[in-house]
């Protein structure tokens, strides 16, 4: 007890890194979990239903089988920079995430921040620094795996990734001169930030001043992280699996879960920048607790219907409960905790609308051809924001005389 | 104050072995990325120092726009190993006492200069310069540099389009 009312720093951090780590590998292996129901779902078809209870087990079995296949080496690859790649784009999308503050800055346990890992005065800066050194991941896979469709796939892939990341950070530069500061937190909550509203019920989101610029960001943003329509570097028509037709087992894996730790920081990006962060649509009253738990409960008695009439086996049916048990342990943290756990539901909240728009996007739209992608990008995308930059310049200045 | 001195002394020998690496091996994307290890590592001396602003833009600009570059033009041309010829062995025999003349010059200077507020001397990082004072002295007092560069910038693009354009 008493090296940790020494260290608050060290003993805070280490325990707020340990959990988001915790969390957001869980996160990840649900997204895949949920975006194959989804997709399923449009599709009309089941999805994954047999290992565990609507499939919940299944993202375990997944891992379990990506540990224990055999890891095969192509022998003429270029070993040290093989290894590195996926490495390399897995540590990159992580500590990305560690920028991202999920909460109000001033909600403190021992004298330190908790809803961020780390606050950065220049946060967006630095996350946009890190997620460009995302590229190097699929460039040197594709390069040293020292086969024919990698390298192609590594060659579109870094060219599309460096040139929508041109009209990705144009895009929120609108956002900047509107909020004035780098920081992610003041961005939402700061002085020039998103509290309050517009005629009494819009929320005084960026979204609404900043349309133009939200829509580039989110197509450029599912364009970095090389997502349907825009996943050319592994359209397997083509070119079979792209710059990671050579990795097997764990390393596939870990190339898997960058691609989808990209998806969650473009989203929590978005959430800040756009979305007014942790804000409440309602505004944060005392009333709100009930939201969650409303929610929850719902989704409680939905389980517990379903254990009554459609799961068969018993072992199903014992799964369920624990997940009702989940959602009600959830629904009473929001209800008795609301001060810390608020903020996170609706981060959260947002986040999984825009998930959920990707993976709608990926049940939904063709693919671009190659030229396609490339004239869309530098003809219209990067037109459009650098005229959207100028005329939020404009305003600004006008009304700031 | 002993944790900003581990760092300074990680990131400098990180450095100065990306930038020996960067000269010895003989692939091109090994050369590269070793570039690379350099300039994050002097973006995290950047951050010591107490400027936060230029090592972002050092990662930003220098790692994620230039280097990426780099690596996918070698890509693109599947550039094979460097191959040595007999000239490669001058710069053996003359580069090395050269480069480390060079070193002793340096080393001299560093000796005789007053001790400034540099991590490894064992002074504090100055506080974080903002963001807002960085952008203030360069679009007010440094306007004309700036504006300069950029022209020059526009010039070297426009320059590339004439030579990429196919003659009609």
């Amino acid at each position: 007890m008493e090296f940790i009312s020494q260290h608050p720093v060290l003993v805070v951090s280490l325990v707020k890194i340990a959990l988001t780590l915790f969390v957001v590998m869980t996160a990840l292996a649900y997204l895949t979990w949920f975006e194959r129901k989804v997709v399923a779902r449009m599709q009309s078809r089941w999805g994954p239903y047999y290992v565990g209870a609507h499939g919940l087990l299944q993202p375990l079995a997944d891992g379990v089988k990506f540990l224990f296949k055999e890891d095969v080496t192509p022998p003429s690859s270029d070993i040290v920079t093989y290894l590195l790649a996926p490495f390399l784009a897995l540590v990159l999308a992580l500590t990305a995430i560690a920028l991202i503050p999920i909460g109000p800055p001033d909600v403190t346990v021992l004298g330190q921040p908790v809803f961020a890992v780390s606050n950065v005065s220049i946060g967006l800066i630095f996350l946009f620094s890190i997620t460009s050194l995302g590229v190097y991941g699929v460039a040197l896979a594709g390069w040293s795996s020292n086969s024919k469709y990698p390298l192609m796939g590594g060659l579109r892939s870094s060219a599309q990734m460096i040139s929508y990341e041109v009209s990705l950070t144009l895009s929120v530069v609108g956002v900047l001169l509107l909020a004035g500061t780098l920081n992610l937190s003041d961005i939402v909550s700061g002085p020039n930030g998103q509290t309050g509203y517009w005629l009494h019920f819009i929320p005084k989101w960026n979204v609404f001043p900043q349309i133009v610029g939200f829509l580039c960001y989110i197509t450029a943003a599912i364009a970095e992280t090389n997502r349907v329509p825009f996943d050319l570097p592994e359209a397997e028509t083509e070119l079979v699996a792209g710059f990671h037709t050579e990795y097997s087992s764990f390393k596939f894996a870990m190339f898997f879960m960058a691609e989808y730790a990209n998806m969650i920081t473009v989203s929590c990006l978005a959430t800040i920048l756009f979305f007014g962060g942790w804000l409440s649509p309602f505004g944060g009253g005392e009333w709100e607790k009930f939201i969650p738990v409303l929610i929850f409960g719902a989704l409680a008695v939905y389980c517990l219907y379903d254990i009554a009439t459609e799961l068969q086996s018993i072992i199903h049916k014992l799964q369920f409960t624990i997940v009702v048990g989940l959602f009600l342990a959830l629904a009473a943290v929001c209800f008795f905790f609301p001060q810390y756990a608020m903020p996170p539901f609706w981060f959260i909240l947002k986040i999984g609308i825009f998930m959920f728009f990707y993976v709608w996007a990926r049940g939904t739209l063709p693919r671009f051809r190659y030229d396609q992608l490339m004239s869309f990008g530098w003809k219209l995308l990067l037109p459009v924001s650098l005229a959207n930059l100028v005329v939020t310049a404009v305003v600004w200045l006008v009304m700031h005389p | 104050m002993i944790a900003p001195l581990i760092v300074f002394f990680a990131c400098a020998i990180l450095a100065v072995l990306g930038a020996i690496l960067l000269i010895i091996v003989r692939e091109p994307i090994h050369s590269a990325l070793s570039l690379v290890v350099v300039m994050v590592s002097l973006a995290i001396l950047y951050l010591l120092l107490g400027a936060p602003f230029v090592a972002a833009v050092q990662i930003l600009v220098y790692a994620g726009a230039i280097m990426v570059l780099f690596v996918f033009v070698i890509m693109l041309l599947n550039a094979g190993e460097e191959e040595r010829t007999d000239w490669s062995k001058i710069a053996k025999w003359i580069g090395l006492p050269l480069g480390f003349v060079l070193l002793l010059e340096i080393a001299h200077w560093l000796f005789h200069s007053e001790p400034g507020t540099a991590v490894a001397n064992g002074v504090a990082a100055p506080p974080p310069a903002s963001t807002f004072a960085l952008s203030t002295a360069l679009f007010r007092q440094y306007l004309l540099p700036f504006e300069a560069t950029s022209i020059l910038i526009l010039i070297a693009i426009l320059g590339a389009l004439v030579l990429a354009r196919k003659d009609q």
